[in-house]
């Protein structure tokens, strides 16, 4: 099934609506709404205390939502216990029961669903060998490693086919070698089974890497729900531009189209009245030649660190009147001191304010 | 690191202890097991299986024993039948009023053995609360007399004392299955009763393999509660030792019962040891 497809079909898998989470007088999710396409990678992004895994144990069945509803397909979700929801989850600390075998493990969810003990065989069989975990099949989960537990705890939970599978930051116990293949095989395993993953993560590199769609929360709101490459390219807020790789918020003042952030200055048809952009370090350069092209800004400065990070480098370049700018530029470069920089005026993306929450 | 004489210093004083008063009294008993009494009422030094013989020959010794063993059973069994749904409850169910309930355990055993023992008799008796109360709501015309002086009132009597030591270790090994655990079950869709008999009886195998050890041991032994409520056809095992090294005045016989006893219970605490290894996975 190609997951991209089915992004705009017709019915979403999975519809969260209007839903908001109170501990006592601790606010953890306010109104939040998002649709989950079947097929669809969806990761919810946060940093601790965002309510990420909130949201995910409010859709699994562990907590149940101060207000709004959830629905999965024509049926309302939010009102049944866990144990009748359609849906697997896949355990941060993997919550392999330990008194069981691997093989009992996975077939755990097919022997409490009484399914005949033929079909069990076989299917746990299947499952174990899409994880490449067979010839473990009779050991306790204490004598396999955690990367090795990872994979059972998703055959346990795909083996009973859920149409949506719920995923609460399953690797953040892994090592990070590991940990980037893991990516890779989740990600890949998910496109061949074909179902919906709603991944937890606060790791934005990995949210980056295998989702279809990210939605970020930020102090129990969502900030922005797009695929990787809008919400790196047009950030919605400062804070997504912030916390999705580096950036540049320049506060401007814009009168009659004119943007300025002294010593910057271009034309933009924006209202009057201040304003916040996004620059990405990587799309500002070197300038060359005597003019500036056309829709481009130029401005000098004095370079005050050089930080090499392998392919790139990130500089920090000081433009006058505490303007400071970081620019990406190819990694080995020579150390430099006066510098004249050039950027297009449309790669600054002008982003919403994040005011504090408490 | 440490010197040889400051080695010396730190382990003798135990060391001295465990002989002087468990090694060698234990080792005694073993000795006066295999003596003998004089008709003069003097201890013979002289080795004889006699007492053994006798322990098998005269039925009120083996039939004592095995009544002991009964009560024991029956304490454990109301024990953990009492112990296990509290237990669960406070553990899985009792939110934040856990920590009171759990005092509300405990606080008993604060409470010396003879007045829980004494506080029965006083329930139990012909003139006791219970027989009074059952007279004055009609349901008897006469007091219950089984209720005191009676295997009953012994059963009934140590569940109540030993109930909180069978409780203790259930309490202990249900607080500590990781909760997600439990969720994990509900995800994968097993009801409530699915996830109790697949995942948490299972895992609280231990503590109730010790709970069960701690009422059935520490009951067995026990020679108070037949004494002051178990009437002569509660007697236990106990109160013949007691009589034998008593006014009976007969340590070899005594001795030997003992001894019986002892092995009886170590290899008790060995089994429940090689159970509770068996079902611990952590």
């Amino acid at each position: 099934m190609n997951s991209a497809a089915n992004l705009t079909g017709a019915s979403p898998l999975l519809s969260i609506r209007n839903v908001a989470k109170q501990f006592g007088k601790n606010i953890v999710l306010r109104d939040i709404s998002l649709d989950v396409a079947e097929g669809e990678f969806l990761t919810i992004l946060g940093e601790s205390g965002s309510g990420k895994t909130t949201l995910l144990r409010i859709i699994a069945g562990f907590e149940s939502a101060s207000a709004g509803e959830v629905w999965m397909g024509a049926e309302r979700l939010d009102q049944q216990p866990p144990y009748r929801r359609r849906v697997n989850t896949v355990f941060q600390n993997y919550a392999l029961f330990p008194h069981l075998t691997v093989e009992e493990n996975v077939a755990y969810g097919l022997r409490v669903a009484k399914r005949p003990e033929a079909e069990i065989v076989s299917r746990v069989a299947e499952a174990l060998d899409r994880v490449k975990m067979s010839a473990h099949a009779k050991k306790k989960p204490s004598k396999i490693s955690g990367g090795q537990q990872q994979r059972i705890a998703l055959a346990r939970a795909l083996v009973n086919r859920p149409q949506l599978l719920l995923l609460d930051e399953p690797l953040s116990a892994l090592d990070a070698n590991l940990r980037r293949q893991m990516q890779v095989e989740l990600k890949s395993l998910q496109r061949e089974v074909g179902i919906s993953f709603i991944f937890v993560t606060h790791d934005q590199e990995e949210a980056m890497v295998m989702s279809d769609r990210i939605a970020l929360l930020r102090s129990g709101e969502l900030e922005q729900i797009a695929s990787p490459r809008e919400i790196y390219g047009r950030p919605a807020t400062a804070y997504v531009a912030q916390f999705i790789g580096h950036t540049n918020l320049l506060r401007c003042d814009v009168r009659a189209g004119v943007v300025s952030c002294v010593p910057l200055s271009w034309s933009a048809k924006l209202p009057d009245g201040p304003a916040l952009f996004s620059l990405r370090p990587e799309n500002i350069r070197m300038a060359t030649g005597h003019a500036a092209p056309e829709g481009s800004v130029r401005v000098r400065g004095k370079v005050c660190q050089q930080a090499f990070q392998g392919a790139t480098e990130l500089i920090r370049v000081e433009c006058g009147n505490g303007l400071m700018l970081m620019v990406r530029i190819a990694g080995g470069s020579l150390p430099m001191n006066e510098v004249e920089l050039e950027f297009l005026s449309s790669d600054a993306i002008p982003v919403r304010e994040s005011p504090e929450r408490i | 690191m440490f010197s040889r004489a400051y080695k010396t210093a730190v382990t003798l004083p135990p060391l001295l202890w465990v002989t002087i008063f468990l090694l060698m009294p234990y080792l005694l008993m073993f000795c006066y097991s295999f003596w003998s009494v004089s008709t003069s009422q003097t201890i013979v030094h002289s080795w004889t299986l006699d007492n053994y013989r006798e322990l098998l020959r005269v039925n009120v010794y083996w039939q004592t024993l095995l009544r002991s063993m009964w009560i024991a059973a029956r304490v454990t069994m109301f024990s953990l039948l009492l112990g296990f749904p509290l237990a669960y409850f406070l553990s899985f169910y009792a939110g934040n009023k856990k920590d009171l309930l759990y005092q509300f355990v405990i606080i008993p055993l604060w409470v010396s053995y003879l007045v829980r023992a004494y506080a029965w008799k006083t329930i139990l008796g012909s003139d006791g609360v219970l027989n009074t109360l059952l007279q004055y709501v009609h349901l008897t015309k006469h007091p219950l007399e089984f209720l005191l002086y009676s295997p009953f009132a012994v059963v009934l009597t140590l569940t109540h004392i030993y109930t909180p030591f069978a409780f203790l270790p259930i309490y202990a090994a249900l607080e500590h299955i990781p909760r997600n655990l439990v969720e994990a079950s509900q995800d994968l869709g097993a009801s409530p009763r699915q996830t109790f008999w697949k995942v948490i009886l299972p895992l609280s195998i231990p503590g109730v393999v010790a709970g069960a050890t701690f009422a059935f041991v520490l009951s067995l032994g026990d020679f108070l509660a037949p004494l002051l409520l178990g009437g002569p056809s509660g007697i236990m095992i106990s109160n013949i030792v007691v009589s034998l090294f008593g006014a009976a005045y007969n340590w070899p016989l005594g001795a030997a019962i003992s001894l019986c006893m002892l092995a009886l219970v170590l290899s008790l605490l060995f089994l429940s040891e090689r159970l509770e290894k068996r079902w611990s996975f952590s």
